[in-house]
């Protein structure tokens, strides 16, 4: 169906195809990103779950389940996003939509083949970038790329006077996330060792999260919530701090995920340091949208899309508390290394990050699709499965973290520390598997939205129609 | 603003990478990786090709003296890629690439003819240095003669080790790297800044589920115990939640007998359910197998 559009002329292509492909495959590598957490979570916590075959191995399979959550759902979401609001906020059509498709194509062909690999046990054995170098080209030239030259290019007509702060950050942080990606693998590359390697290997793990997972999701909120909500967003220029912000202090800290590695000491002060001026933007960010959102409470209620969003814009506010403090010597030796630490990876990527894409990807399918939302209800189950869901993660893993972390200052023998985190273990097992059904649930109302949701009158909006029949 | 962000992270920083001296252990560990872990065209299949043997020496391999105590010695079977800092001095830091050179010769070490090294030690100001040596051109080692000396049962699989270690990514539960808090306590030292000179990857693990391996053969140097570890975990630690690794035997045993997986599991089934009182004996590994590269790879490297 949508292969169709692969050979199609740019003109025969309606526009929001680009957006509609993105949307649904960022579903689908959500379904299968949170089913191999899950999956994990099960290893972790039964050991023989499934056993006797390397395949099934929990070395194996952890990192296919990061990277195709980060590079599947997330950055395939972001795209969708990109794809339907840069044209939006400049008042034009998207650069090339035929561009946008292939862009989809690609990507879901190249990461397919790379976390296949990865699952093989084809690594780099670098954190994070795993992915063998050529697959990071591939990643590269094959996906961001052509990307960013459709944003770019987009931006470029706009038909508008001043570019808003949506697509500041579209266009800047795809640009820094390929050079976060060519210098990151650059250690693979150019066979660089040592500690360039381990440090390169952070630098490359700080800065994805730091210049384009975190920002990107801040950008889309920028666009959602002034939309959903009908105010105006508070300041553009509290935008603009949070803009520059990031490029200043998130680009920097990198070391301070080594703090135990023999790093040059100036590094990891002068990382902290900046660690703790990233509550700057942080700050300015939540400040903004929930300085805009006021007067319409209400919607965080009525509304599935708002509902998502300011959850996300709230989760922000511990995320960027635990991220600025716990990243200082102080408070980092008891942490460290610790299940503190994966609830807090959670809590940027399925807290934060992700509850800004799901309010984002509703929004923009059922704008494209030009259909309402096939059933509110189904929604709301998704959205009270993927928070109960994650609530248990994130609080069953900062317990284990602290246990941990108590373990590892008292100098408990290790297996102790194994035993007593067990049933943590068990509980984000069963957490995660929530948020999983509430995925699942999720592609089926998109999927029955595209085919039977109700049609939106041109000039409406899905969500103004959500209570009528 | 990005262009000053980065030439604080990564410019600066170089200078101090750059100047970082290599230690023994730095050398070690490079000359028995090789030139890198993961996917590389040496080692398209992560299987462990194209890397080095790192060999326990008794005795001199030209003149049959006796060397106590022993030396290890890294061989390059000609046609493996040379270590990254002999391909690339300068990752020895300023000091000891001198040495390599003036007494090392390091820089006759050719890939195509093979190569044996060794770390020897040179007195500079009053100070050890360690430093690398081409010992087939300074002691006439050939590489056939450095492995028949040695015999299989002084032969280390240290390269083919490191790279199972990275194929199946066991950095997600163990970390390499003590932090410098009480860690050292129980876990060992915390690595030096020319520990790692030419290791690729690093893998320090940020994520840890399970005691730090860097120091692990210091406590425990038992091949019995990893053996049975590796195959059950259980076996030896009932609630560990480490996993089986019993698929790095591959097929047959040390006689070449097939492992029969199915029936071992059974017989396990009924000792964990308490029905016989012993459980199944764990096969001994065949001499090239992945399990064996693993085991040596932690008793060698991981002291
Ligand atoms: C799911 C997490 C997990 C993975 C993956 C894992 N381990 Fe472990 N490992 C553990 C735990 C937990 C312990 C401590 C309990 C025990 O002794 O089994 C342990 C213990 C060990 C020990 C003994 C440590 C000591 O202090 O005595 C060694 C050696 C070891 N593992 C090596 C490995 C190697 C090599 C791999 C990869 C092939 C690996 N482990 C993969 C969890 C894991
Ligand atoms: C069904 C829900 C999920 C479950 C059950 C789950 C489970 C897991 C597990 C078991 C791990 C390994 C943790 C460890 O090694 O201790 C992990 C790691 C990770 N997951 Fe998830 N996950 C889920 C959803 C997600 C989502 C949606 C994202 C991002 C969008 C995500 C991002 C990550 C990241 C970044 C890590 C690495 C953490 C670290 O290095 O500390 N996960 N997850």
């Amino acid at each position: 169906m949508l292969f169709k559009y692969l050979t199609a002329k740019n003109e025969d292509i309606p526009p929001g195809t680009a957006t509609i492909y993105f949307g649904f495959s960022s579903i689908l590598w959500f379904i299968i990103g949170t089913g191999l957490g899950s999956f994990n979570a099960a290893k972790l916590a039964f050991p023989d779950f499934v056993t006797g075959t390397e395949l099934f191995a929990f070395g194996h399979m952890r990192q296919v389940h990061v990277l195709a959550v980060i590079l599947g759902w997330i950055s395939m979401a972001f795209a969708m996003t990109m794809m339907y609001m840069t044209p939006a906020l400049g008042n034009t059509r998207l650069w090339s939509e035929k561009l946008g498709v292939w862009t989809a194509f690609l990507w879901n062909v190249g990461l397919s083949l790379g976390l296949f690999l990865l699952w093989l046990g084809f690594t780099s054995g670098r954190e994070y970038s795993d992915l063998i170098w050529p697959i990071d080209l591939v990643v590269v030239f094959g996906v961001l790329l052509p990307l960013g030259i459709n944003v770019w290019m987009t931006i470029a007509q706009r038909k508008t006077q001043g570019i808003y702060i949506t697509n500041w950050f579209f266009g800047a942080c795809i640009f820094m996330v390929i050079i976060v990606f060519l210098v990151g693998n650059s250690a693979e590359l150019f066979n660089l060792t040592g500690l360039t390697e381990g440090y390169l290997t952070f630098w490359f793990a700080h800065n994805v999260l730091g210049l384009w997972i975190t920002p990107v999701a801040a950008a889309i909120a920028y666009y959602t919530i002034p939309k959903l909500s009908g105010n105006p967003l508070y300041s553009h220029r509290i935008g603009h701090l949070h803009f520059w912000a990031i490029i200043a202090f998130y680009s920097t800290p990198a070391s301070h995920h080594l703090l135990s590695a023999p790093l040059p000491e100036w590094l990891k002060s002068f990382a902290s340091v900046e660690g703790v001026l990233i509550l700057i933007p942080a700050v300015a960010f939540v400040a903004n949208i929930l300085l805009t959102i006021k007067g319409r409470w209400s919607m965080f209620v009525e509304n599935i899309e708002t509902k998502f969003s300011i959850t996300g814009v709230l989760l922000a506010i511990p995320l960027n508390m635990q991220g600025g403090f716990q990243q200082t010597r102080a408070i980092n030796w008891y942490v460290h290394g610790t299940g503190w630490i994966v609830a807090h990876a959670h809590l940027a990527l399925l807290g934060m990050s992700s509850f800004l894409e799901i309010a984002a990807v509703y929004f923009g399918l059922q704008q494209m699709l030009k259909r309402k939302l096939y059933s509110l209800a189904l929604a709301n189950f998704h959205y009270w499965f993927v928070i109960i869901g994650f609530c248990i993660y994130w609080i069953s893993m900062t317990i284990a973290g602290l246990i941990q972390g108590g373990g590892k200052i008292y100098e408990v023998p290790y297996i102790d520390v194994v035993i007593a985190e067990h049933p943590y273990m068990i509980a984000r097992w069963i957490g995660g598997t929530m948020v999983f059904t509430g995925n699942v649930v999720w592609l089926y109302n998109m999927y029955m939205t595209a085919r039977e949701g109700t049609v939106v009158p041109k000039g409406r909006y899905a969500h103004e129609l959500a209570y009528e029949r | 603003m990005f262009g000053l962000s980065m030439s604080i992270t990564l410019f600066f920083p170089s200078f101090d990478f750059i100047s970082a001296e290599s230690t023994w252990v730095g050398l070690d560990k490079a000359l028995s990786n090789g030139r890198t872990m993961g996917w590389s065209f040496e080692d398209p299949l992560v299987r462990g090709d194209g890397k080095p043997l790192t060999v326990i020496l008794d005795k001199d391999p030209k003149t049959g003296e006796t060397i106590d105590p022993p030396v290890r010695a890294y061989v390059y079977k000609p046609g493996t890629p040379l270590a990254s800092p002999i391909n690339h001095p300068n990752n020895l830091g300023p000091t000891v690439k001198s040495l390599g050179f003036s007494k090392g010769k390091i820089d006759q070490a050719s890939k195509e003819a093979g190569a044996v090294f060794t770390i020897s030690y040179a007195d500079v100001n009053g100070e050890e240095w360690a430093y690398p040596e081409l010992a087939s051109v300074t002691r006439g080692w050939t590489v056939e003669a450095t492995l028949a000396t040695a015999g299989d049962e002084n032969t280390r699989y240290v390269g083919k080790g490191k790279q199972v270690y990275t194929t199946e990514q066991c950095w997600w539960c163990h970390t390499l790297l003590p932090e410098h808090t009480q860690d050292w306590q129980v876990f060992g030292w915390p690595p030096y800044q020319g520990d790692m000179n030419g290791e690729m990857p690093t893998a320090f693990g940020s994520d840890r589920k399970a005691p730090d391996l860097l120091h692990v053969a210091s406590r425990n140097s038992s091949r019995e115990w990893m053996m049975m570890h590796f195959f059950n975990p259980r076996l030896v630690q009932p609630n560990s939640i480490m996993p089986r690794f019993d698929y790095l035997w591959g097929k047959v045993d040390v006689n070449g007998n097939p492992i029969d997986y199915a029936k071992w599991r059974k017989e396990y089934e009924a000792y964990r359910k308490g029905e016989v009182a012993y459980p199944p004996e764990v096969p001994e590994y065949a001499r090239d197998s992945e399990i064996r590269a693993l085991i040596d790879w932690i008793l060698t490297s991981l002291k």
